[in-house]
C-alpha cells in the first residue's frame, strides 16, 4: 500500500500533473454536456469531430507558444508575436490578391515566403533591440506590438483582404494523410524545436542564460547571440501562425488577427510550468497549455455562454494551476496532510 | 595624531556582547566604549567580528546577552531606527543611496520638513544645505546625486547620517573606493566632526588611513576582543601580530623569508604577462607575470584589488589601459569567452551569483563552460538520455569512451577552477588552435622550472581526487612570488 501512496505522491508531484488534470477535467465536462464530443469519424478521406476541430485551431497557438517558451527560458518576454502574425498574414494575402494567378502554387510558395522572410526579420530587429541595446524585453517587445498593427494596416491599405487561392487555403484547412495540415505542421515544428534544443546543447545553453545571465558569460557562452535567436525563432513562427490563421478565414483582418495571441502564448507557457523568470523550460508543458486553453475555449462556447466571458474562465483556471503549482501553496497543503496523519497515529500511539 | 585622547564619560559602552549564528560564535564577550570627540578604529582580520559588532550596535542584529549603552541609558535595539533615534549613525560600504534622486531628496529621505501633511522642498532643501555646509561640501542640492563623484556621494551618504542629532557615526570601509584626494577630504569632515564632539568608530582596512586619523582602536579577532590600545602607543607590526594572532617573532621571519620566483631560473617567458593593465575606478595599472606550471597567489585584504586584477586578466571586466600579452603575443581579452579561448578561466569569489547556475544539474554546471566553447550543435555525450543519473564519468560501459570524455571534462573543470594553469607551454608561434587544442587536452606535463613545492604542476582537480587549492587566485595560500597590496 505504500508503494502505490508512493507512487501516486510522485505522480502528484510531477509539473504537469494539475495541468493535465485540468485538461482531462475540461475534456469530461465537454462529454458529459455532449456524448458525441469525444467522437472522432472519417468524412471525406480525413478526420473530423470535436478534436481534430480542437488541435487545427490550437496549431497556431502552438506555434506561438513554443517561440514564447524559448523567449521566456532567457528570461524575456515577446509582446510582439500578435502583431507578427496579423502583418505575415497581411503580407501573404495582399501578395497573392495583387498577383496575376492567385490559385498557382509558385504565387503561394513566394506569398509564404516573404511573408516568414518578413516575420524572421521583425524578431531580428526585437531580437537587436533586447540582446545588443540592453533594452527591456517587455519594452522593446512592445514597440513592434503597437506598431506591428499599423504596419499590417498600412500593407493591407485598411481593409480587411480576401482572396480565393486554394493552394493558400491548404495551409488553414487543408488535410494531408487525413490530418489537417496546419496540426501537421504545428507537429512538425514541435518536433523539430523538441530535438533541437534537447538533442543539442542549445537548450542547456537557453537554460543557463536564462538561470544566470552573469555566470552564463563567465563561462563563456554566448549569451548575445542565443538571446538574439530565440527572438528571430519566436518571430517566425509567429508569422507561420499568421499564415495559419489568415488561411482559415481567407481575409486579412489587420485588426483582430492574432489579437490576444500573445497572452494566451505566455498563459500556455505558466500552466506548462516554465517560470517567467527564465530558466528551465519544459515544451511538452507548453503543448499540455495550449490544449488547456484552446479546450477551455472550446468549452466556453459549447456551454452555451457568451464567447466574451471566456477571459474570466480563463483567469480562473490560471489561478488554480498558478496555486496547484505554487511551492509556498505546496507546503502549507503538505504541512497540513502531515498534521493530519500525525493526529492519529498520536492518537493510536496514546490509546496502546 | 597629535590630539589629546578624550577623557570623560563614554557615550557608547557594549559590555560583553555576544551574537550567535547558527554553528558559529559571531561575538563572544566583546567589549566596545566610544567617547565624544574621539575617532576610533575597529580593526580585525575578514571575519574577525567588526561587522557583526557593527551591526549589533546599530540593532541590526539583536544580541544574545551583553549590555548596550548608549548615552547613559541602556537600550536594546530592534531595529536601525531605534538605534538611529538614540543617536547612533551609520555610512555603510556601499554607499546605500538613490543615484536618481537629488542630493537634498537623498539627505532627507524620510526627514523631510513637513508642513500641513505635505513636503515643504523648499525648506528640506534648504536644511539639506545646512547639512551640506556643516562638512564644507559646496554643491548644488538640487543637482542628482549621480552627477558626483563618489567620493562626494559618501560624503552626502555622511549628511545624511548627521540628519538625525547624532552622537555617534560609524564609517564601516568608507575610503574603500576613493583615491588620495578624496580620502583627504573625508579625512577633513571626520576630523571636524571629531572636534564637534561627535564619537566616530571608523572600520578600515587600509593601516596608513587608520594610523593617519584615529586615536584609539579596538582589535577583534575570530569574534573575541583581543584589547582595547592607543593608536599612537602601538606600533604596525604589533597591530597586524594583535590581528592575526601570530606572535612578532614569527612575522619579521616571514620578512627576511627568502624571496623564490620561478622566474629567476632561466629560459623561461611568462604565459600570461600584464603589462599596465589597469582601469578606471577599479585598479591601478599593474604589472603580472604568471609562468606556466606555477600558482600565484595574490595577497590583500578586501578592497586592495585582488578580484578587479583578476577579472581584467579573465576578460570578465575591460582593461581601459595597458595590454594583456598570452604566450608572448599581445591578445585583447575582449570577453571571458576571449579569454577562455586563450585557455585563461576564472571562477568568481561569488559563486552563487557568478559562478554556478542554480537550476541546471551539476554535471551541466561542470561542463557549461566547454559546451559553450564547442558551440550549441556539438552536444557533449553522456546526456540525460543515455545515463539517468549525472554520473561521473567512470561509471560509463566502455572504456575508451571513458577516458575521452573524462579528459575533457577534465579541461573544462581545470578552466574553471584555476586562473593561470594551462598544461602546455606555448610558444609564441603556435597559434594555429588546432595545435594549442591538440597540446591542451593531451596535457604534457609542464617542466618543473623551480623547487619550489608549490610550483610544481598539480594533477587535476577533477580527474584526480588529490586535494587542490580551491581557489588558485584570490587567495594567499600559494607562494609569494606575487604579492600586491
Amino acid at each position: 500500500m505504500t508503494t502505490t501512496s508512493f507512487a501516486w505522491q510522485r505522480v502528484a508531484q510531477h509539473r504537469l500533473f494539475w495541468p493535465l488534470v485540468a485538461l482531462v477535467a475540461l475534456l469530461v465536462a465537454n462529454t458529459i454536456n455532449r456524448p458525441s464530443f469525444l467522437a472522432v469519424t472519417v468524412r471525406d478521406g480525413h478526420l473530423s469531430g470535436s478534436l481534430v476541430n480542437l488541435l487545427k485551431n490550437g496549431a497556431p497557438l502552438l506555434l506561438v507558444a513554443l517561440g514564447m517558451t524559448l523567449v521566456i527560458a532567457t528570461r524575456g518576454i515577446d509582446l510582439s508575436v500578435g502583431a507578427v502574425v496579423a502583418i505575415s498574414g497581411a503580407v501573404a494575402l495582399s501578395f497573392i490578391a495583387s498577383s496575376p494567378n492567385p490559385d498557382s502554387l509558385s504565387t503561394v510558395l513566394v506569398a509564404v515566403g516573404i511573408a516568414l522572410a518578413l516575420s524572421f526579420v521583425l524578431g531580428v530587429w526585437n531580437g537587436f533591440l533586447v540582446s545588443v541595446l540592453g533594452i527591456q524585453p517587455i519594452i522593446a517587445t512592445l514597440v513592434l506590438m503597437t506598431a506591428g498593427r499599423g504596419v499590417a494596416m498600412l500593407i493591407t491599405s485598411g481593409q480587411i483582404t480576401t482572396v480565393n487561392s486554394a493552394p493558400f487555403k491548404t495551409i488553414g484547412s487543408g488535410f494531408w494523410a487525413g490530418l489537417p495540415v496546419a496540426v501537421v505542421l504545428a507537429a512538425i515544428v514541435f518536433v523539430a524545436v523538441a530535438l533541437l534544443t534537447r538533442r543539442t546543447a542549445l537548450g542547456m545553453l537557453i537554460e543557463s542564460v536564462g538561470i544566470n545571465p552573469e555566470a552564463s558569460r563567465l563561462a563563456g557562452v554566448r549569451s548575445r547571440s542565443i538571446i538574439w535567436t530565440v527572438y528571430a525563432v519566436s518571430a517566425l513562427f509567429a508569422g507561420l501562425a499568421g499564415l495559419m490563421i489568415s488561411s482559415g478565414t481567407m481575409a486579412a483582418d489587420a485588426n483582430n488577427a492574432g489579437l490576444f495571441i500573445e497572452l494566451d502564448a505566455i498563459l500556455a507557457v505558466v500552466i506548462g510550468g516554465t517560470s517567467l523568470a527564465g530558466g528551465k523550460f519544459s515544451l511538452s508543458g507548453t503543448l499540455v497549455g495550449v490544449l488547456v486553453i484552446q479546450t477551455l475555449t472550446l468549452t466556453v462556447t459549447m456551454l452555451g455562454i457568451s464567447p466574451s466571458v471566456t477571459p474570466l474562465f480563463k483567469a480562473i483556471v490560471v489561478i488554480l494551476v498558478c496555486l496547484a503549482q505554487s511551492p509556498k501553496v505546496r507546503d502549507v497543503v503538505a504541512a497540513r496532510r502531515r498534521r493530519a496523519a500525525r493526529t492519529p497515529a498520536e492518537a493510536a500511539e496514546v490509546a496502546a | 595624531m597629535t590630539t589629546a585622547v578624550p577623557d570623560g564619560r563614554p557615550v557608547v559602552e557594549m559590555t560583553g556582547i555576544s551574537i550567535e549564528f547558527p554553528g558559529v560564535k559571531a561575538l563572544d564577550g566583546v567589549d566596545l566604549s566610544l567617547r565624544p570627540g574621539e575617532v576610533h578604529a575597529l580593526m580585525g582580520e575578514n571575519g574577525a567580528g567588526k561587522s557583526t559588532l557593527i551591526k549589533a550596535l546599530t540593532g541590526v542584529y539583536s544580541i544574545d546577552s551583553g549590555r548596550i549603552v548608549v548615552d547613559g541609558t541602556e537600550h536594546t535595539f530592534s531595529g536601525p531606527g531605534e538605534a538611529q533615534a538614540a543617536g547612533v549613525s551609520t555610512v555603510y560600504q556601499e554607499v546605500n543611496l538613490c543615484e536618481n534622486l537629488s542630493v537634498a531628496e537623498n539627505i532627507m529621505l524620510g526627514h523631510e520638513v513637513r508642513r500641513f501633511g505635505a513636503i515643504d522642498w523648499r525648506a528640506t532643501r534648504r536644511r539639506a544645505g545646512e547639512m551640506l555646509s556643516r562638512l564644507n561640501l559646496d554643491i548644488d542640492p538640487a543637482s542628482s546625486l549621480a552627477a558626483h563623484s563618489l567620493a562626494i556621494q559618501q560624503l552626502v551618504a555622511i549628511s545624511r547620517a548627521l540628519v538625525v542629532d547624532v552622537k555617534v557615526l560609524i564609517l564601516d570601509e568608507p575610503t574603500s573606493s576613493l583615491d588620495a584626494d578624496e580620502v583627504a577630504q573625508l579625512f577633513a569632515v571626520v576630523r571636524r566632526l571629531r572636534d564637534e564632539g561627535v564619537a566616530v568608530l571608523f572600520v578600515s582596512h587600509f593601516l596608513e588611513q587608520v594610523y593617519e586619523i584615529s586615536d584609539r582602536m579596538t582589535v577583534l579577532r575570530n569574534g573575541k576582543l583581543v584589547g582595547e590600545y592607543v593608536t599612537a602607543e602601538l606600533p604596525r607590526l604589533e597591530l597586524v601580530s594583535k590581528m592575526i594572532g601570530t606572535s612578532l617573532e614569527v612575522l619579521s621571519e616571514l620578512e627576511e623569508a627568502p624571496k623564490r620566483s620561478i622566474a629567476d631560473s632561466e629560459g623561461t617567458a611568462p604565459f600570461v604577462q600584464a603589462v599596465g593593465l589597469g582601469r578606471k575606478g577599479s585598479i591601478q595599472p599593474f604589472d603580472l607575470d604568471i609562468y606556466a606550471g606555477e600558482v600565484v597567489g595574490l595577497a590583500g585584504l578586501l578592497g586592495s584589488g585582488r578580484t578587479e586584477l583578476a577579472r581584467l586578466l579573465a576578460g570578465a571586466d575591460h582593461a581601459d589601459e595597458g595590454q594583456t600579452l598570452v604566450a608572448g603575443a599581445p591578445t585583447r581579452l575582449r570577453n571571458p569567452r576571449a579569454a577562455m579561448r586563450q585557455r585563461i578561466a576564472f571562477s568568481s569569489e561569488h559563486r552563487k551569483a557568478e559562478g554556478i547556475v542554480g537550476d541546471l544539474t551539476i554535471r551541466e554546471n561542470i561542463v557549461l563552460g566547454l559546451q559553450a566553447d564547442r558551440g550549441w550543435a556539438r552536444r557533449l555525450p553522456a546526456s540525460r538520455w543515455t545515463s539517468s543519473s549525472t554520473s561521473t564519468s567512470r561509471r560509463s560501459p566502455s572504456g575508451r569512451r571513458t577516458r575521452t570524455r573524462s579528459s575533457r571534462t577534465c579541461r573544462a573543470a581545470t578552466s574553471r577552477r584555476c586562473c593561470s594553469r594551462d598544461g602546455s607551454r606555448r610558444r609564441p608561434s603556435s597559434s594555429s588552435s588546432t595545435s594549442r587544442r591538440a597540446a591542451s587536452t593531451s596535457a604534457p606535463r609542464p617542466r618543473s622550472r623551480s623547487s619550489s613545492p608549490s610550483s610544481r604542476p598539480r594533477a587535476c582537480p577533477c580527474c584526480s581526487s588529490r586535494p587542490s587549492s580551491r581557489r588558485c587566485c584570490g587567495s594567499a595560500t600559494a607562494s609569494p612570488s606575487c604579492a600586491t597590496g
